[in-house]
Protein backbone atom coordinates (compact mmCIF):
# COMPACT_ATOMS: atom_id res chain seq x y z
CA UNK A 1 0.00 0.00 0.00
CA UNK A 2 0.93 3.42 -0.46
CA UNK A 3 1.07 5.96 2.79
CA UNK A 4 -0.37 8.99 1.62
CA UNK A 5 0.24 11.33 4.93
CA UNK A 6 3.16 13.03 5.88
CA UNK A 7 3.94 10.72 8.49
CA UNK A 8 4.06 7.84 6.22
CA UNK A 9 6.91 5.32 8.46
CA UNK A 10 4.32 5.73 11.45
CA UNK A 11 1.29 5.21 8.77
CA UNK A 12 3.39 2.22 7.59
CA UNK A 13 4.45 1.06 11.36
CA UNK A 14 0.91 0.94 11.96
CA UNK A 15 -0.28 -1.66 9.18
CA UNK A 16 2.73 -3.87 9.15
CA UNK A 17 3.77 -3.89 12.87
CA UNK A 18 7.04 -3.99 14.64
CA UNK A 19 8.27 -7.09 14.23
CA UNK A 20 11.42 -7.85 12.15
CA UNK A 21 9.72 -9.05 9.51
CA UNK A 22 7.97 -5.70 8.82
CA UNK A 23 11.10 -4.15 7.87
CA UNK A 24 10.88 -5.13 3.97
CA UNK A 25 7.12 -3.94 3.60
CA UNK A 26 7.58 -0.88 5.50
CA UNK A 27 10.86 0.10 3.22
CA UNK A 28 8.74 -0.74 -0.18
CA UNK A 29 5.93 1.33 1.34
CA UNK A 30 8.73 4.38 1.59
CA UNK A 31 9.67 3.18 -1.99
CA UNK A 32 6.43 3.38 -3.32
CA UNK A 33 5.50 6.56 -1.70
CA UNK A 34 8.35 8.52 -2.33
CA UNK A 35 10.98 6.29 -4.58
CA UNK A 36 13.87 6.18 -2.39
CA UNK A 37 15.00 5.77 1.58
CA UNK A 38 16.63 8.50 2.74
CA UNK A 39 19.08 8.31 6.00
CA UNK A 40 16.72 10.30 8.14
CA UNK A 41 13.87 7.55 7.08
CA UNK A 42 16.41 4.49 7.97
CA UNK A 43 16.75 6.22 11.43
CA UNK A 44 13.46 6.88 12.03
CA UNK A 45 12.19 3.18 11.21
CA UNK A 46 15.20 1.96 13.38
CA UNK A 47 13.99 3.61 16.23
CA UNK A 48 10.58 2.41 15.66
CA UNK A 49 11.09 -1.43 15.18
CA UNK A 50 14.04 -1.43 17.89
CA UNK A 51 16.94 -2.44 15.50
CA UNK A 52 20.21 -0.39 14.54
CA UNK A 53 20.38 2.66 12.25
CA UNK A 54 23.27 -0.30 10.68
CA UNK A 55 20.71 -3.05 10.40
CA UNK A 56 18.03 -1.06 8.48
CA UNK A 57 20.76 0.19 5.95
CA UNK A 58 22.34 -3.37 5.70
CA UNK A 59 18.32 -4.73 4.63
CA UNK A 60 17.92 -1.67 2.60
CA UNK A 61 20.87 -1.35 0.55
CA UNK A 62 21.15 -5.00 -0.28
CA UNK A 63 18.27 -4.68 -2.68
CA UNK A 64 18.23 -3.09 -6.51
CA UNK A 65 14.82 -1.96 -5.90
CA UNK A 66 15.41 -0.27 -2.69
CA UNK A 67 16.89 2.89 -3.88
CA UNK A 68 18.54 5.06 -1.32
CA UNK A 69 19.43 7.60 -2.83
CA UNK A 70 17.08 10.30 -4.75
CA UNK A 71 15.17 8.93 -7.82
CA UNK A 72 12.89 10.88 -10.29
CA UNK A 73 8.66 10.10 -9.92
CA UNK A 74 9.15 7.54 -12.88
CA UNK A 75 12.05 5.08 -12.52
CA UNK A 76 12.82 3.11 -15.99
CA UNK A 77 14.31 -0.41 -15.15
CA UNK A 78 15.64 -1.60 -18.69
CA UNK A 79 16.67 -4.74 -18.96
CA UNK A 80 20.38 -5.58 -19.77
CA UNK A 81 20.52 -9.49 -19.46
CA UNK A 82 21.15 -11.79 -22.47
CA UNK A 83 18.40 -12.24 -24.47
CA UNK A 84 17.47 -8.29 -24.53
CA UNK A 85 20.92 -7.69 -24.73
CA UNK A 86 20.50 -9.58 -28.26
CA UNK A 87 17.37 -7.98 -29.50
CA UNK A 88 18.48 -4.40 -29.52
CA UNK A 89 18.33 -3.24 -25.90
CA UNK A 90 21.51 -0.86 -26.14
CA UNK A 91 19.48 0.95 -29.44
CA UNK A 92 16.53 1.55 -26.64
CA UNK A 93 18.42 2.70 -23.56
CA UNK A 94 20.09 5.56 -26.65
CA UNK A 95 16.41 5.95 -27.55
CA UNK A 96 15.40 6.50 -23.58
CA UNK A 97 18.92 8.64 -23.33
CA UNK A 98 17.96 10.89 -26.26
CA UNK A 99 14.55 11.58 -25.72
CA UNK A 100 15.54 12.44 -21.82
CA UNK A 101 18.27 13.96 -22.30
CA UNK A 102 20.64 12.17 -19.45
CA UNK A 103 22.53 8.71 -19.51
CA UNK A 104 21.75 5.63 -18.01
CA UNK A 105 21.85 6.03 -13.89
CA UNK A 106 20.55 9.71 -13.75
CA UNK A 107 17.75 11.74 -13.20
CA UNK A 108 16.15 14.22 -15.20
CA UNK A 109 16.35 17.76 -13.91
CA UNK A 110 12.80 18.08 -13.11
CA UNK A 111 12.87 15.03 -11.33
CA UNK A 112 10.40 12.86 -13.42
CA UNK A 113 12.29 10.31 -14.34
CA UNK A 114 15.10 7.95 -13.50
CA UNK A 115 16.73 5.96 -15.89
CA UNK A 116 18.74 2.70 -15.34
CA UNK A 117 19.62 -0.65 -16.13
CA UNK A 118 19.14 -4.23 -14.70
CA UNK A 119 19.24 -7.69 -14.65
CA UNK A 120 16.78 -10.37 -16.19
CA UNK A 121 13.04 -8.80 -15.79
CA UNK A 122 11.37 -12.14 -17.15
CA UNK A 123 10.09 -11.06 -20.81
CA UNK A 124 13.16 -12.75 -22.37
CA UNK A 125 10.65 -14.09 -25.13
CA UNK A 126 9.60 -10.50 -25.85
CA UNK A 127 12.45 -8.60 -25.04
CA UNK A 128 13.43 -5.61 -25.02
CA UNK A 129 11.89 -5.41 -22.41
CA UNK A 130 11.74 -2.04 -19.47
CA UNK A 131 9.56 -1.61 -16.06
CA UNK A 132 8.52 1.65 -15.52
CA UNK A 133 7.91 1.54 -11.79
CA UNK A 134 5.65 -1.35 -11.46
CA UNK A 135 4.54 -1.69 -15.06
CA UNK A 136 6.09 -3.94 -17.01
CA UNK A 137 6.79 -3.07 -21.31
CA UNK A 138 8.32 -5.50 -23.71
CA UNK A 139 8.59 -5.99 -27.46
CA UNK A 140 10.22 -2.51 -27.21
CA UNK A 141 11.19 -0.65 -30.63
CA UNK A 142 12.43 3.03 -30.60
CA UNK A 143 9.14 3.97 -31.92
CA UNK A 144 7.30 2.27 -28.95
CA UNK A 145 9.31 4.01 -26.63
CA UNK A 146 8.54 7.25 -27.97
CA UNK A 147 5.05 6.83 -27.66
CA UNK A 148 4.94 5.77 -24.15
CA UNK A 149 7.28 8.19 -22.87
CA UNK A 150 5.21 10.70 -24.50
CA UNK A 151 2.27 9.33 -22.91
CA UNK A 152 4.41 9.46 -19.17
CA UNK A 153 5.82 13.00 -20.20
CA UNK A 154 2.37 14.88 -20.15
CA UNK A 155 1.37 12.81 -17.30
CA UNK B 1 9.15 -44.60 -27.15
CA UNK B 2 8.36 -41.87 -25.52
CA UNK B 3 12.32 -40.99 -24.94
CA UNK B 4 12.84 -40.02 -28.48
CA UNK B 5 9.55 -37.42 -29.36
CA UNK B 6 8.93 -34.26 -28.12
CA UNK B 7 5.45 -34.33 -27.17
CA UNK B 8 3.26 -31.40 -26.11
CA UNK B 9 0.82 -31.52 -22.93
CA UNK B 10 -1.35 -29.45 -21.70
CA UNK B 11 -1.57 -29.55 -18.04
CA UNK B 12 -0.66 -27.09 -16.26
CA UNK B 13 -2.31 -24.68 -18.39
CA UNK B 14 -5.32 -26.85 -18.88
CA UNK B 15 -8.60 -25.14 -17.62
CA UNK B 16 -9.97 -24.97 -14.07
CA UNK B 17 -12.06 -27.19 -13.19
CA UNK B 18 -16.00 -26.60 -13.63
CA UNK B 19 -16.51 -25.49 -9.84
CA UNK B 20 -13.98 -23.40 -8.29
CA UNK B 21 -11.25 -25.35 -5.97
CA UNK B 22 -12.77 -28.53 -6.29
CA UNK B 23 -9.58 -30.43 -6.86
CA UNK B 24 -8.48 -28.68 -3.24
CA UNK B 25 -12.13 -30.35 -2.40
CA UNK B 26 -11.32 -33.49 -2.83
CA UNK B 27 -8.02 -34.18 -1.92
CA UNK B 28 -9.07 -33.04 1.71
CA UNK B 29 -10.47 -35.84 1.98
CA UNK B 30 -7.95 -38.07 1.61
CA UNK B 31 -5.65 -38.80 4.30
CA UNK B 32 -1.82 -37.61 4.32
CA UNK B 33 -0.60 -40.75 4.08
CA UNK B 34 -2.64 -41.61 1.08
CA UNK B 35 -1.35 -38.17 -0.49
CA UNK B 36 1.76 -38.65 -0.36
CA UNK B 37 2.11 -42.07 -1.31
CA UNK B 38 0.29 -40.43 -4.58
CA UNK B 39 3.08 -37.90 -5.20
CA UNK B 40 5.62 -40.51 -4.29
CA UNK B 41 4.11 -42.66 -6.87
CA UNK B 42 4.25 -39.75 -9.18
CA UNK B 43 7.76 -39.05 -9.34
CA UNK B 44 7.41 -35.86 -8.91
CA UNK B 45 10.96 -33.98 -8.36
CA UNK B 46 10.86 -29.65 -8.02
CA UNK B 47 10.75 -27.82 -10.70
CA UNK B 48 12.98 -25.14 -9.52
CA UNK B 49 15.79 -26.13 -11.47
CA UNK B 50 17.29 -28.76 -8.55
CA UNK B 51 15.29 -31.55 -8.58
CA UNK B 52 14.71 -32.40 -4.91
CA UNK B 53 11.84 -35.79 -4.64
CA UNK B 54 8.85 -33.28 -3.94
CA UNK B 55 7.30 -36.10 -1.44
CA UNK B 56 10.55 -36.31 0.26
CA UNK B 57 10.78 -33.53 1.11
CA UNK B 58 7.29 -32.48 2.13
CA UNK B 59 7.42 -35.97 4.39
CA UNK B 60 10.50 -34.99 6.09
CA UNK B 61 8.95 -31.62 6.95
CA UNK B 62 5.92 -33.50 8.23
CA UNK B 63 7.96 -35.77 10.77
CA UNK B 64 9.88 -33.04 11.36
CA UNK B 65 9.22 -31.60 15.57
CA UNK B 66 7.33 -28.38 16.19
CA UNK B 67 4.27 -27.45 16.35
CA UNK B 68 4.58 -24.35 13.91
CA UNK B 69 5.88 -24.94 10.12
CA UNK B 70 5.56 -23.42 7.28
CA UNK B 71 4.78 -23.56 3.43
CA UNK B 72 6.35 -21.46 1.39
CA UNK B 73 6.24 -20.99 -2.85
CA UNK B 74 9.32 -19.79 -4.67
CA UNK B 75 8.12 -17.03 -6.95
CA UNK B 76 11.09 -15.24 -7.12
CA UNK B 77 11.48 -16.32 -10.54
CA UNK B 78 15.25 -14.82 -11.62
CA UNK B 79 17.18 -16.72 -13.68
CA UNK B 80 17.88 -15.24 -17.24
CA UNK B 81 15.92 -16.75 -19.87
CA UNK B 82 13.32 -17.85 -17.34
CA UNK B 83 9.76 -16.19 -17.47
CA UNK B 84 7.20 -19.40 -16.68
CA UNK B 85 6.48 -19.25 -13.32
CA UNK B 86 5.16 -15.63 -14.18
CA UNK B 87 2.80 -17.24 -16.93
CA UNK B 88 1.72 -19.81 -14.31
CA UNK B 89 0.59 -17.17 -11.38
CA UNK B 90 -0.63 -14.58 -14.43
CA UNK B 91 -3.05 -17.51 -15.76
CA UNK B 92 -3.52 -20.27 -13.51
CA UNK B 93 -2.69 -18.88 -9.96
CA UNK B 94 -5.73 -20.65 -8.37
CA UNK B 95 -3.74 -23.74 -9.56
CA UNK B 96 -0.53 -22.97 -7.07
CA UNK B 97 -2.78 -22.07 -4.29
CA UNK B 98 -4.25 -24.85 -4.21
CA UNK B 99 -1.10 -26.89 -4.50
CA UNK B 100 0.43 -24.88 -1.30
CA UNK B 101 -3.14 -25.64 0.76
CA UNK B 102 -2.45 -29.57 0.33
CA UNK B 103 0.97 -29.16 1.26
CA UNK B 104 -0.15 -27.45 4.28
CA UNK B 105 -2.48 -29.82 5.52
CA UNK B 106 0.09 -32.55 4.66
CA UNK B 107 2.76 -31.05 6.51
CA UNK B 108 0.66 -29.62 9.69
CA UNK B 109 1.04 -25.64 8.47
CA UNK B 110 -1.20 -22.97 8.90
CA UNK B 111 0.25 -20.61 7.44
CA UNK B 112 1.81 -20.26 3.74
CA UNK B 113 3.72 -17.43 2.25
CA UNK B 114 4.63 -16.47 -1.52
CA UNK B 115 7.53 -14.59 -1.94
CA UNK B 116 7.17 -13.05 -5.51
CA UNK B 117 9.61 -11.26 -6.82
CA UNK B 118 9.79 -7.11 -7.24
CA UNK B 119 9.21 -7.34 -10.86
CA UNK B 120 6.54 -9.07 -10.86
CA UNK B 121 4.46 -6.68 -8.44
CA UNK B 122 1.98 -5.85 -11.50
CA UNK B 123 0.56 -9.95 -10.58
CA UNK B 124 0.03 -8.63 -7.10
CA UNK B 125 -3.95 -7.16 -7.43
CA UNK B 126 -4.85 -10.38 -9.82
CA UNK B 127 -3.42 -12.21 -7.18
CA UNK B 128 -5.02 -11.08 -4.38
CA UNK B 129 -8.15 -11.67 -5.74
CA UNK B 130 -7.81 -14.92 -6.25
CA UNK B 131 -6.44 -15.34 -2.81
CA UNK B 132 -9.36 -14.33 -0.87
CA UNK B 133 -11.31 -16.42 -3.71
CA UNK B 134 -8.87 -19.12 -1.79
CA UNK B 135 -9.70 -17.97 1.15
CA UNK B 136 -13.50 -18.23 1.18
CA UNK B 137 -13.26 -21.63 -0.06
CA UNK B 138 -11.02 -22.93 2.43
CA UNK B 139 -13.26 -21.45 4.83
CA UNK B 140 -16.34 -23.73 3.80
CA UNK B 141 -13.55 -26.50 3.52
CA UNK B 142 -12.71 -26.06 6.98
CA UNK B 143 -9.21 -25.77 5.57
CA UNK B 144 -7.11 -23.84 8.87
CA UNK B 145 -4.52 -22.53 6.14
CA UNK B 146 -3.87 -18.98 5.25
CA UNK B 147 -1.75 -17.59 2.70
CA UNK B 148 -0.16 -14.40 2.76
CA UNK B 149 1.90 -12.52 -0.10
CA UNK B 150 5.67 -10.78 0.57
CA UNK B 151 7.33 -8.85 -1.62
CA UNK B 152 11.04 -9.56 -3.02
CA UNK B 153 12.26 -6.39 -4.58
CA UNK B 154 14.96 -7.00 -7.05
CA UNK B 155 17.75 -9.26 -5.79
CA UNK B 156 18.52 -12.50 -7.70
CA UNK B 157 20.03 -14.24 -5.51
CA UNK B 158 16.68 -14.18 -3.26
CA UNK B 159 15.29 -17.06 -5.31
CA UNK B 160 18.16 -19.41 -3.18
CA UNK B 161 15.54 -20.66 -0.49
CA UNK B 162 17.67 -19.65 2.53
CA UNK B 163 18.27 -16.60 0.97
CA UNK B 164 14.68 -15.94 0.67
CA UNK B 165 13.81 -16.51 4.19
CA UNK B 166 16.53 -13.97 5.17
CA UNK B 167 14.59 -11.67 3.04
CA UNK B 168 11.16 -12.67 4.42
CA UNK B 169 12.98 -12.23 8.01
CA UNK B 170 13.49 -8.78 7.06
CA UNK B 171 17.39 -8.94 6.76
CA UNK B 172 19.52 -8.70 3.95
CA UNK B 173 19.45 -11.56 1.18
CA UNK B 174 21.84 -13.93 2.53
CA UNK B 175 22.01 -17.11 2.04
CA UNK B 176 22.86 -19.41 5.26
CA UNK B 177 24.65 -22.52 5.59
CA UNK B 178 23.16 -25.67 5.18
CA UNK B 179 22.88 -27.87 7.20
CA UNK B 180 19.95 -27.24 8.39
CA UNK B 181 17.83 -27.55 5.78
CA UNK B 182 14.51 -26.00 5.70
CA UNK B 183 12.69 -29.19 6.21
CA UNK B 184 13.86 -28.66 9.81
CA UNK B 185 15.18 -24.94 9.60
CA UNK B 186 13.17 -22.40 7.23
CA UNK B 187 11.29 -19.14 7.64
CA UNK B 188 11.58 -18.49 11.22
CA UNK B 189 13.98 -21.49 11.71
CA UNK B 190 10.55 -23.19 11.95
CA UNK B 191 10.20 -26.63 9.47
CA UNK B 192 9.55 -25.34 6.39
CA UNK B 193 8.35 -26.84 2.53
CA UNK B 194 9.98 -24.43 0.08
CA UNK B 195 8.92 -24.94 -3.19
CA UNK B 196 8.80 -23.60 -6.76
CA UNK B 197 5.37 -22.06 -8.13
CA UNK B 198 5.70 -24.74 -10.70
CA UNK B 199 6.16 -27.53 -8.41
CA UNK B 200 2.74 -26.77 -6.29
CA UNK B 201 0.94 -26.67 -10.10
CA UNK B 202 2.42 -30.27 -10.65
CA UNK B 203 0.80 -31.35 -7.26
CA UNK B 204 -2.22 -30.49 -7.94
CA UNK B 205 -2.08 -32.35 -11.14
CA UNK B 206 -1.25 -35.35 -9.80
CA UNK B 207 -4.04 -34.90 -7.44
CA UNK B 208 -6.27 -34.43 -9.88
CA UNK B 209 -4.92 -37.34 -12.45
CA UNK B 210 -3.50 -40.26 -10.46
CA UNK B 211 -0.13 -40.75 -9.77
CA UNK B 212 -0.30 -43.32 -12.61
CA UNK B 213 -1.49 -41.23 -15.16
CA UNK B 214 0.80 -38.41 -14.65
CA UNK B 215 3.64 -40.98 -14.56
CA UNK B 216 2.88 -41.78 -18.24
CA UNK B 217 4.61 -38.47 -18.94
CA UNK B 218 8.24 -37.95 -19.41
CA UNK B 219 11.43 -40.45 -18.14
CA UNK B 220 12.29 -42.81 -15.47
CA UNK B 221 13.99 -40.37 -14.05
CA UNK B 222 11.95 -37.32 -14.34
CA UNK B 223 8.53 -38.19 -14.71
CA UNK B 224 5.87 -35.37 -16.19
CA UNK B 225 5.48 -32.87 -18.04
CA UNK B 226 7.59 -29.50 -17.68
CA UNK B 227 7.16 -25.47 -18.69
CA UNK B 228 9.87 -24.23 -20.68
CA UNK B 229 11.10 -20.69 -21.49
CA UNK B 230 12.04 -20.53 -25.18
CA UNK B 231 13.96 -17.21 -26.09
CA UNK B 232 16.98 -16.34 -28.36
CA UNK B 233 17.48 -16.35 -31.52
CA UNK B 234 14.35 -18.61 -32.46
CA UNK B 235 11.31 -17.72 -34.41
CA UNK B 236 8.86 -18.95 -31.87
CA UNK B 237 10.09 -17.86 -28.68
CA UNK B 238 7.28 -18.22 -25.73
CA UNK B 239 6.10 -20.45 -23.16
CA UNK B 240 5.67 -24.06 -23.82
CA UNK B 241 4.63 -27.29 -21.66
CA UNK B 242 6.46 -30.50 -23.40
CA UNK B 243 6.93 -33.94 -21.66
CA UNK B 244 10.44 -34.48 -19.75
CA UNK B 245 13.48 -36.72 -21.61
CA UNK B 246 13.63 -34.99 -24.83
CA UNK B 247 16.68 -34.98 -26.59
CA UNK B 248 18.10 -31.66 -27.75
CA UNK B 249 18.66 -32.13 -31.30
CA UNK B 250 14.33 -32.69 -31.65
CA UNK B 251 14.25 -29.76 -29.50
CA UNK B 252 16.03 -27.44 -31.71
CA UNK B 253 15.04 -28.99 -35.02
CA UNK B 254 11.45 -27.92 -33.54
CA UNK B 255 12.58 -24.33 -31.58
CA UNK B 256 15.76 -23.57 -33.43
CA UNK B 257 16.23 -20.51 -36.19
CA UNK B 258 17.95 -23.44 -38.93
CA UNK B 259 21.49 -22.13 -37.80
CA UNK B 260 21.43 -22.68 -34.28
CA UNK B 261 25.26 -22.71 -32.54
CA UNK B 262 24.43 -23.54 -29.24
CA UNK B 263 21.90 -24.20 -26.69
CA UNK B 264 22.09 -22.56 -22.70
CA UNK B 265 20.02 -24.72 -20.61
CA UNK B 266 19.05 -23.97 -17.61
CA UNK B 267 19.75 -20.16 -17.63
CA UNK B 268 22.80 -18.48 -16.78
CA UNK B 269 23.61 -20.76 -13.93
CA UNK B 270 22.98 -23.68 -16.67
CA UNK B 271 25.12 -25.31 -19.24
CA UNK B 272 26.06 -24.55 -22.72
CA UNK B 273 25.49 -27.35 -25.28
CA UNK B 274 27.22 -26.60 -28.69
CA UNK B 275 25.47 -27.96 -32.02
CA UNK B 276 27.68 -31.41 -32.05
CA UNK B 277 26.20 -32.27 -28.58
CA UNK B 278 23.02 -31.71 -29.46
CA UNK B 279 22.27 -35.42 -30.31
CA UNK B 280 23.19 -36.68 -27.14
CA UNK B 281 21.57 -34.38 -24.55
CA UNK B 282 18.65 -35.30 -23.30
CA UNK B 283 16.63 -32.93 -20.99
CA UNK B 284 16.02 -33.96 -17.71
CA UNK B 285 17.46 -35.19 -14.89
CA UNK B 286 19.11 -37.69 -15.93
CA UNK B 287 20.70 -35.55 -18.49
CA UNK B 288 20.75 -31.58 -18.37
CA UNK B 289 18.70 -30.46 -16.02
CA UNK B 290 16.70 -27.24 -16.20
CA UNK B 291 14.26 -24.60 -14.39
CA UNK B 292 12.83 -24.27 -17.54
CA UNK B 293 14.80 -21.82 -19.05
CA UNK B 294 16.14 -22.65 -23.24
CA UNK B 295 18.01 -19.85 -24.49
CA UNK B 296 18.91 -19.87 -28.17
CA UNK B 297 22.10 -18.73 -30.23
CA UNK B 298 22.60 -18.76 -33.71
CA UNK B 299 25.92 -18.70 -35.51
CA UNK B 300 25.61 -14.48 -35.72
CA UNK B 301 26.55 -14.61 -32.39
CA UNK B 302 29.45 -13.92 -30.11
CA UNK B 303 30.12 -16.50 -27.35
CA UNK B 304 32.48 -14.11 -25.67
CA UNK B 305 29.61 -11.94 -25.45
CA UNK B 306 27.38 -14.40 -23.93
CA UNK B 307 29.67 -15.02 -21.65
CA UNK B 308 30.53 -11.57 -20.61
CA UNK B 309 27.18 -11.37 -20.41
CA UNK B 310 25.77 -13.91 -17.54
CA UNK B 311 29.41 -12.78 -15.74
CA UNK B 312 28.53 -9.58 -15.21
CA UNK B 313 25.02 -10.76 -14.26
CA UNK B 314 26.28 -12.43 -11.57
CA UNK B 315 28.88 -10.18 -10.16
CA UNK B 316 26.16 -7.94 -9.31
CA UNK B 317 23.66 -10.44 -8.24
CA UNK B 318 26.22 -12.30 -6.17
CA UNK B 319 25.65 -11.10 -2.44
CA UNK B 320 29.40 -10.77 -1.82
CA UNK B 321 28.73 -12.72 2.03
CA UNK B 322 31.72 -15.74 1.02
CA UNK B 323 34.43 -14.95 -0.68
CA UNK B 324 35.00 -17.43 -3.65
CA UNK B 325 31.79 -15.72 -4.96
CA UNK B 326 32.49 -12.65 -4.40
CA UNK B 327 36.35 -12.41 -5.71
CA UNK B 328 35.55 -15.27 -7.67
CA UNK B 329 32.99 -13.85 -10.14
CA UNK B 330 34.98 -10.26 -10.26
CA UNK B 331 37.98 -12.50 -11.26
CA UNK B 332 36.59 -14.34 -13.92
CA UNK B 333 35.12 -11.04 -15.70
CA UNK B 334 38.01 -9.09 -15.35
CA UNK B 335 40.28 -12.45 -16.97
CA UNK B 336 38.33 -12.54 -19.79
CA UNK B 337 38.18 -9.41 -20.75
CA UNK B 338 41.90 -9.34 -20.10
CA UNK B 339 42.22 -12.53 -22.58
CA UNK B 340 40.35 -11.07 -25.38
CA UNK B 341 42.52 -7.57 -25.11
CA UNK B 342 45.75 -9.45 -25.28
CA UNK B 343 46.60 -8.21 -22.05
CA UNK B 344 46.99 -12.26 -21.03
CA UNK B 345 47.77 -15.42 -23.02
CA UNK B 346 45.16 -17.60 -23.94
CA UNK B 347 46.64 -20.11 -21.72
CA UNK B 348 45.27 -17.86 -18.73
CA UNK B 349 41.37 -19.30 -19.89
CA UNK B 350 42.85 -22.18 -18.03
CA UNK B 351 43.31 -20.60 -14.74
CA UNK B 352 40.34 -19.20 -14.54
CA UNK B 353 38.96 -22.55 -15.31
CA UNK B 354 40.44 -24.06 -12.19
CA UNK B 355 39.13 -20.63 -10.42
CA UNK B 356 35.55 -21.51 -11.01
CA UNK B 357 36.02 -24.94 -10.27
CA UNK B 358 37.29 -23.99 -6.76
CA UNK B 359 34.43 -21.84 -6.89
CA UNK B 360 32.57 -24.63 -7.41
CA UNK B 361 33.40 -26.06 -4.20
CA UNK B 362 34.07 -23.95 -1.50
CA UNK B 363 31.24 -21.09 -2.50
CA UNK B 364 28.14 -21.20 0.16
CA UNK B 365 25.05 -21.63 -2.06
CA UNK B 366 24.20 -22.13 -5.53
CA UNK B 367 24.98 -18.82 -7.44
CA UNK B 368 28.69 -19.33 -6.60
CA UNK B 369 28.81 -23.03 -7.40
CA UNK B 370 26.74 -22.96 -10.31
CA UNK B 371 29.03 -20.30 -12.34
CA UNK B 372 31.23 -22.81 -12.97
CA UNK B 373 28.34 -24.46 -15.29
CA UNK B 374 28.12 -21.79 -17.97
CA UNK B 375 31.94 -20.70 -17.33
CA UNK B 376 33.42 -24.22 -18.22
CA UNK B 377 31.13 -25.47 -20.77
CA UNK B 378 31.31 -21.68 -22.58
CA UNK B 379 35.11 -21.86 -22.64
CA UNK B 380 35.55 -25.19 -23.56
CA UNK B 381 33.24 -25.26 -26.38
CA UNK B 382 33.70 -21.97 -27.57
CA UNK B 383 37.71 -21.30 -26.45
CA UNK B 384 38.45 -19.59 -30.15
CA UNK B 385 36.00 -17.12 -29.53
CA UNK B 386 37.19 -16.29 -25.32
CA UNK B 387 40.54 -15.28 -27.37
CA UNK B 388 40.30 -14.09 -30.99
Amino acid sequence: MIPTGTNYINELVALYGKERTSLMPILQGIVARKNFISDQDMTEIAKELDLSAAQVYGTATFYSFLDTEPRGEYVIRVCKTITCDMHGKKTIVQALEDMLKIKAGETTPNKKFTLLETNCLGWCHEGPAMLINDVPYSGLTVEKVHDIISEYINK
Amino acid sequence: MSEQTLKRVDLIFGEYSNEKYKVLAQTVTKTNEEILKDLLDSGLRGRGGAGFPTAMKWKFTADAPGDEKFVVCNADEGEPGTFKDREILYRVPRKVFSGMAICGKVIGAKKGYMYLRGEYRFLLPALMKELDCYHEHAKALGLDFTIEIKMGSGAYICGEESALFESMEGSRGEPRNKPPYPTTSGFMKKPTVINNVETFVNVLMIMRLGAEQYRKLGTSDSRGSKVFSVSGDTPIPGIYELELGMPLDKFVEEFGDGDTKAVQVGGASGFCVPRKKFKDTIIGFEGVPTGGSMMIFNSSRSMYNVLHNYLEFFEEESCGQCTPCRVGCQQLLKGIRAVKKGEKKAVYLDQLMKLSESMKITAKCGLGQSVANSFSSIVNNFREEMIY
